[in-house]
């Protein structure tokens, strides 16, 4: 099983036509992924990777039955992108794109409560359901199909992640980036209490980082709803308060909320250990398992 | 990015909020000048980008020419908690008798904007939200919407402000969140609002803090990025469009995505060494791109010994291998010693590409940690 992707979903890209749409289209296709179309204005009529190429995802999902799309547009674009993806009635939306203005995707935000698409990131890797389907930038050979879950706020953090596990034969259900911005779609626990509803996800990693209070709710939410067990890391612990590290919500206020120190106490007490090395977050889910 | 006080007044006057008569200053003979013009008495203010001001001695009142003189050189060239005062405002000294509170920041919890209005102004409002959060009046704002006139009334009477003056704050309060939206602010604050003995309202202060990712579409702003004020290497890693935080220590960090480098400096310090600096080159970097990562961390005089680790997606290994090797080759003898990590998309190709008589390579996170924090102390010896 699998959570949000499968070998069915059909794929939309937006912005194939770009260098990494193209890119990570032909990655995608070559993983398995079932990518049917894509969407750039002015673009309609050519052909990319073998996959014809749309003005609008509306008539790409009309033409070719698309129930998802990932976007790989400019930051500039892409706010009025996932508003397209989200016009068109699709199952879910995958945002690459990093960089994109808080308030664009305040907006966003907006209107994703208006709609029954699910949306996630931007300023992620996208979702990776291994042997069946990768939505996204995510590197597929490290993955294995498995029965271990895991989310988390930052790209490379998941793939050193997944690369622990899976030296170790721990294979993966699916494996999502969240992203790393003030304002996302799929939050930490959307993506716990599609784990849990999952059968055959035995444990989850959760991966969260400073700033923010995700993952603070997220510990709440795993010592009030969940039974599969959860083993957690969390990065920026030496990080300086008030500085911005990369990510746009990987920051520490100076009042103390949002730090490392904070998720990891919250984390501790709904009863999941937090591993000092990414290493470490492998050993727990050894145990569980 | 974050504005100087005299920026962001500038912005807040040409939209109409009433701020009070003021002029930017760098020398001592051009304060005399401005507080000639503005008479007494007098603000001199240091155009620093840090919190507590007047508490670190960078606000002073001056009721004479003489004390203008005495304040202003005191103030220009004052070290102000690490940042040298090149800048000063001089500003009218308004007479009032009360000071408000008024600010617009995105809730990220919520998603959406809130506007945030208090009757206790002129204080460290962040103390008055922990202590007292009754005392600051709140109201999320729909971004599709923006601000409704009713809600901008309604949370300046929610705030208990006087009526007299509560149309005055409702209207720049709806002209703050004009500004908050049209300018792509992340914040948004005017603390105190001044209100005066004959009922009028000024802007004695203004912070203004720009989304970065937004400042393509604001050219204006984006040029009153001071970078004189910040770190020297700093301004270079704007420069380069590297996301970089200078930190105090020895160890050099370099690696691809924010959790992942972030990751790398928490094991530094995990495995007993200290971290010299963040520093992010971003998804996708070429090979020009990873050697202006390595001139940025050599030029820093603190770093003894440096890591390069790398996770690829959308950065392959082989261009990070090329950038590793043409900015080696450049020099004639390495300055500091090099630990390579490459994992991920084309990691094998970038393996077989790699200069491994510039480079040590180790093809753990950890293995590669440890080795070059035992570089840096070898180093530092």
């Amino acid at each position: 099983m699998s959570i949000f992707v499968d070998d069915d979903t059909r794929v939309v890209v937006q912005g194939i036509t770009g260098g990494e749409g193209k890119f990570h289209t032909e990655q995608m296709i070559e993983y398995g992924t079932n990518v049917v179309a894509g969407a750039v204005p002015g673009k309609g009529g050519q052909e990319v990777a073998g996959v014809p190429v749309y003005d609008t995802v509306d008539q790409a999902v009309e033409a070719e039955d698309a129930d998802a799309s990932v976007v790989f547009v400019p930051p500039a674009f892409a706010g009025d992108a996932v508003f397209e993806a989200l016009d068109t009635d699709l199952d879910l939306a995958v945002a690459i794109t990093e960089g994109i203005p808080t308030q664009d995707m305040a907006k966003v935000n907006k209107r994703l409560s208006e709609v029954d698409t699910r949306l996630i990131g931007p300023n992620c890797p996208g979702i990776i359901t291994p042997g069946e389907a990768k939505l996204g930038i995510l590197p597929g050979n490290i993955f294995e199909s498995g029965d271990v879950g895991l989310v988390s706020r930052s790209g490379t953090l998941t793939y050193q992640v997944v690369s622990n596990l899976t030296e170790r034969g721990i294979g993966q259900t699916t494996a999502i980036g969240i992203g790393g911005d003030p304002i996302i779609g799929t939050s930490f626990v959307d993506a716990l209490e599609a784990f849990e509803a999952d059968s055959e996800t035995k444990a989850v990693v959760m991966c969260g980082e400073i700033g923010g209070e995700d993952e603070e709710q997220a510990a709440k939410f795993i010592a009030e709803n969940m039974d599969t067990p959860v083993a957690g890391f969390i990065a920026g612990r030496t990080a300086p308060p008030g500085k911005r590290m990369g990510h746009a919500g990987a920051i520490v206020s100076g009042s103390g909320t949002g730090t490392a120190a904070s998720k990891i106490d919250a984390l501790n007490d709904a009863g999941v250990p937090v591993g000092d090395t990414p290493n470490e977050v492998a050993d727990y889910i050894e145990d569980f398992l | 990015m974050r504005l100087h006080e005299y920026q962001a007044k500038q912005v807040f006057a040409d939209a109409g909020i009433p701020v009070p008569e003021s002029h930017l200053a760098t020398t001592v003979e051009e304060v005399v000048e401005a507080v000639s013009e503005i008479g007494f008495p007098a603000a001199i203010k240091a155009q620093v980008h840090v919190g507590g001001r007047g508490k670190a001695g960078g606000i002073k009142i001056a009721t004479s020419e003489e004390e203008a003189r005495q304040y202003a050189d005191e103030i220009l060239g004052m070290d102000l908690k690490g940042y040298t005062v090149e800048k000063v405002l001089v500003e009218e000294g308004v007479d009032f008798e009360n000071e408000l509170y008024v600010g617009i920041t995105m809730d990220r919890g919520e998603g959406e904007p809130v506007a945030m209005v208090s009757t206790e102004g002129g204080v460290d409002i962040e103390s008055v939200a922990e202590e007292t959060p009754e005392a600051i009046a709140r109201e999320h704002i729909d971004p599709a919407f923006g601000l409704h006139p009713y809600q901008a009334r309604k949370v300046v009477y929610d705030a208990g402000i006087p009526r007299g003056v509560a149309g005055d704050v409702a209207s720049i309060l709806s002209t703050l969140y004009d500004l908050y939206e049209s300018r792509d602010a992340s914040e948004i604050e005017i603390n105190p609002v001044m209100i005066t003995a004959d009922r009028e309202v000024v802007a004695a202060d203004a912070v203004m803090n720009i989304d970065e990712d937004a400042l393509f579409r604001q050219p204006d702003l984006a040029e009153m990025e001071d970078e004189a004020a910040a770190d020297e290497l700093e301004a270079k890693a704007n420069e380069y469009g590297f996301d970089y935080v200078r930190l105090s220590g020895n160890v050099g960090i370099i690696g691809n995505g924010a959790g992942l480098v972030m990751t790398t400096l928490d094991l530094v310090d995990h495995f007993g060494g200290k971290p010299a600096n963040f520093l992010d080159i971003g998804g996708g970097a070429k090979a020009e791109r990873v050697a202006n990562a390595l001139d940025m961390v050599f030029a820093d005089e603190n770093v003894d010994a440096v890591v390069f680790n790398i996770f690829g997606g959308i950065t392959r290994g082989d261009e990070v291998a090329k950038g590793i090797n043409e900015a080696l080759e450049s020099f004639d003898e390495i300055p500091k010693k090099v630990v390579v990590r490459l994992a991920g998309t084309n990691a094998e190709e970038g393996m077989e590409i790699l200069n491994t008589d510039l480079v040590e390579v180790e093809s753990t996170l950890e293995d590669a940690v440890q080795r070059a924090v035992e570089n840096a102390q070898e180093a530092g010896q």
